[in-house]
């Protein structure tokens, strides 16, 4: 099985080389997409053993993420791919149970989860913020899930193909669940654990981001 | 009245711009008619102001000035909409040719000098 790792960055330099290298004993192959980082993003995590595809102009996570699945299965012949954070949110240790639905022909698609345990330290205000977005995303795509904006995932190759981003930006989180809707790929959660760090908090989304993707969202829907 | 004379200077200056536009190829032939007419209704609107009071009681509406400025809001938003949805084409087109690149120029990775 050919296990690919897709992590979309955008000035990660910091953190990206330890993410890549923890990666690495889990997967076949890691490919990073530089999303037009001004800093030395891609270098080192090419440096870390990783592909690097670069964005010349930054499109946005949800492009980048695009990028790196249409490379994986393209050129890689990925079996499964996995999305993954750069910004060392994610635990590597997970990979195996994220992927774990997948080896055994349960599911097509998997999800980390943070509500399913109690591991991750989701701070109040951001924590009310994602289950207003679960809420959401249950209307628009129907899919009973505990967290909907989770960038850990897992896909099999085939899924993959069949997964179209065109959110640019942020709602690709919302279309995903939506295309896992539309071709009724078997889908299933599995708890994951995000570490919160002052850092992460900083440079991630803002919780008040969540209006815009929303924007964002239905502007793209209606028109496509 | 001054209003009517800058106006009408106006929209002749507009006119000539299309028509420059539309000789150097940069505007279609429906948009080059569609502009010329558009301003030659302007002018006509504003030389001859009763001219609306005729379209406003055929329409039901009160005054000519409402109907134009009604018309104009109807054209600036779909002018808008237009706009809008051009620009998300555009992106679109944006990040197809960057994604492109990026995949054709891809780096393999570098033996971790680590390892």
């Amino acid at each position: 099985m050919k296990i690919v790792a897709v992590i979309p960055a955008y000035n990660e330099e910091k953190n990206i080389e330890r993410v890549v290298r923890e990666l690495r004993p889990h997967v076949s192959e890691v490919v990073l997409v530089d999303d037009g980082s001004s800093d030395a993003t891609g270098e080192r995590a090419n440096r870390a053993g990783a592909w690097v595809l670069t964005h010349a102009i930054n499109r946005g996570q949800g492009a980048a993420l695009a990028t790196g699945m249409k490379f994986a299965v393209d050129n890689l012949n990925a079996d499964i791919i996995i999305n993954y954070d750069a910004d060392g949110q994610h635990s590597s240790e997970e990979i195996d149970a994220i992927v774990k639905p997948i080896m055994i022909g349960r599911a097509d698609v998997v999800l980390g989860s943070r509500f399913l345990n109690n591991n991750s330290n989701v701070p109040f205000f951001r924590k009310i913020v994602l289950k207003a977005g679960i809420i959401f995303s249950r209307i628009t795509s129907g899919l009973k899930i505990t967290d909907t904006h989770n960038g850990f995932r897992a896909f099999t190759g085939e899924a993959a193909k069949k997964i179209r981003i065109t959110q640019d930006r942020m709602a690709h989180a919302s279309e995903i669940l939506d295309e896992i809707g539309r071709n009724n790929l078997r889908y299933v959660e599995v708890p994951v654990t995000i570490r919160y760090t002052k850092e992460s908090m900083e440079k991630g989304q803002s919780s008040l981001n969540s209006v815009r993707i929303v924007w964002e969202y239905f502007s793209g829907k209606l028109f496509k | 009245m001054l209003i009517q004379i800058l106006l009408v200077a106006f929209s002749v200056f507009v006119i000539w711009r299309v028509v420059l536009r539309f000789k150097n190829k940069e505007l279609s032939l429906p948009w080059f008619i569609f502009w010329t007419l558009f301003w030659i209704a302007v002018i006509v609107v504003v030389v001859l102001p009763q001219t609306t009071e005729v379209v406003a009681s055929w329409l039901g509406v009160g005054r000519g000035v409402d109907v134009a400025i009604y018309v104009s809001i109807v054209i600036l938003f779909y002018l808008v909409f237009r706009i809008f949805i051009k620009i998300q084409g555009i992106e679109k087109n944006i990040t197809d040719l960057t994604r492109g690149k990026a995949i054709r120029e891809a780096e393999v990775p570098k033996k971790d000098e680590r390892e």
